[in-house]
């Protein structure tokens, strides 16, 4: 009886904080991503508007549901266009963002290549 | 000549990212709803105002006329202005005004009602703000017209004599 005691404590200590502590981490991950649209330059996550709380209740909602993080995205996509997202995603106002870099290093690569090792040899 | 090449081609890029910058400076950053979107009305369940009945969309949208979902509050001070423009639409034949009560106290929604009418036919409670998620919006007051379970003109903000005209033409 005393031992067992001992083990209901331990369990209850070390069983369900675990599980609520992840479903912490992607809520605040989900909502850290997401544009407050009537808040500018705040996320959901940083806003306390009537907006940005419903949306955070809406993304408990759709994870307790077995929603996907991405699936949240598409779906609130859909509700108000790519704008909420912070992470905006390849398409064609956006190519020229995403590929920019990359061109800029290709190049700076190729003068680098140009001038330097082609010279020496 | 090397140098007339760097030099033209300096300013050139200078010019194309002036450009860009400059065209970057005139969209809005403000977000701007789209107001003019057709598409189908969300699946949604939600409770009748001051009852614990549940009906889900299919059940409220389920004629072939004119819908009007307005979502109000009695917090919100547009509402009160446009209200009198909903009551002035509550007798038309083939339209039927719904409410949308968005995160609302019960008695202080009661107490608008008794005080200024009801224009709606039914009201929804929408008690955390899913439901206006669900449609899209993203404050309060704001009105959707929907015929055949489709969205067909959407109003962000306070109705006026302008949309009532324009709302008028659509259920003719």
């Amino acid at each position: 009886m005393k031992y067992l005691k001992y083990i209901l404590i331990f369990l209850f200590l070390f069983d369900l904080n675990l599980l609520s502590a992840n479903e912490n981490n992607s809520h605040s991950k989900i909502t850290k991503n997401l544009r407050c649209l009537i808040c500018q330059g705040q996320s959901i996550h940083d806003s306390d508007s009537e907006f940005a709380n419903s949306i955070k209740i809406l993304v408990s909602k759709k994870l307790n549901d077995g929603f996907s993080e991405d699936q949240i995205y598409i779906f609130l996509k859909e509700k108000y266009g790519e704008w909420i997202l912070y992470d905006p995603g390849y398409n064609k106002n956006t190519y020229f963002l995403w590929l920019l870099p990359l061109l800029m290093f290709i190049i700076g690569g190729a003068i680098i290549l140009k001038r330097f090792i082609i010279k020496k040899n | 000549m090397k140098t007339k090449i760097f030099f033209s081609v300096a300013i050139i890029s200078s010019l194309i990212i002036f450009f860009v910058l400059f065209k970057g400076l005139q969209n809005t950053n403000i977000y701007t709803p789209q107001v003019d979107v057709k598409k189908d009305i969300p699946y949604f369940e939600a409770k009748i105002f001051d009852s614990d009945i549940v009906k889900n969309s299919n059940e409220i949208f389920q004629k072939e006329n004119f819908y009007l979902l307005n979502i109000w509050s009695s917090w919100c001070a547009p509402c009160r202005y446009e209200h009198p423009i909903l009551l002035k639409l509550k007798d038309q034949v083939n339209l039927e005004i719904i409410g949308l009560n968005y995160k609302d106290n019960i008695i202080n929604a009661k107490k608008f009602l008794k005080e200024l009418n009801s224009p709606y036919r039914l009201i929804l409670s929408d008690e955390n703000g899913i439901i206006a998620i669900e449609w899209g919006a993203y404050g309060v007051p704001e009105t959707f017209l929907i015929h055949n379970k489709r969205i067909i003109k959407r109003y962000v903000g306070p109705l006026n004599m302008n949309s009532i005209i324009e709302i008028k033409k659509f259920i003719e």
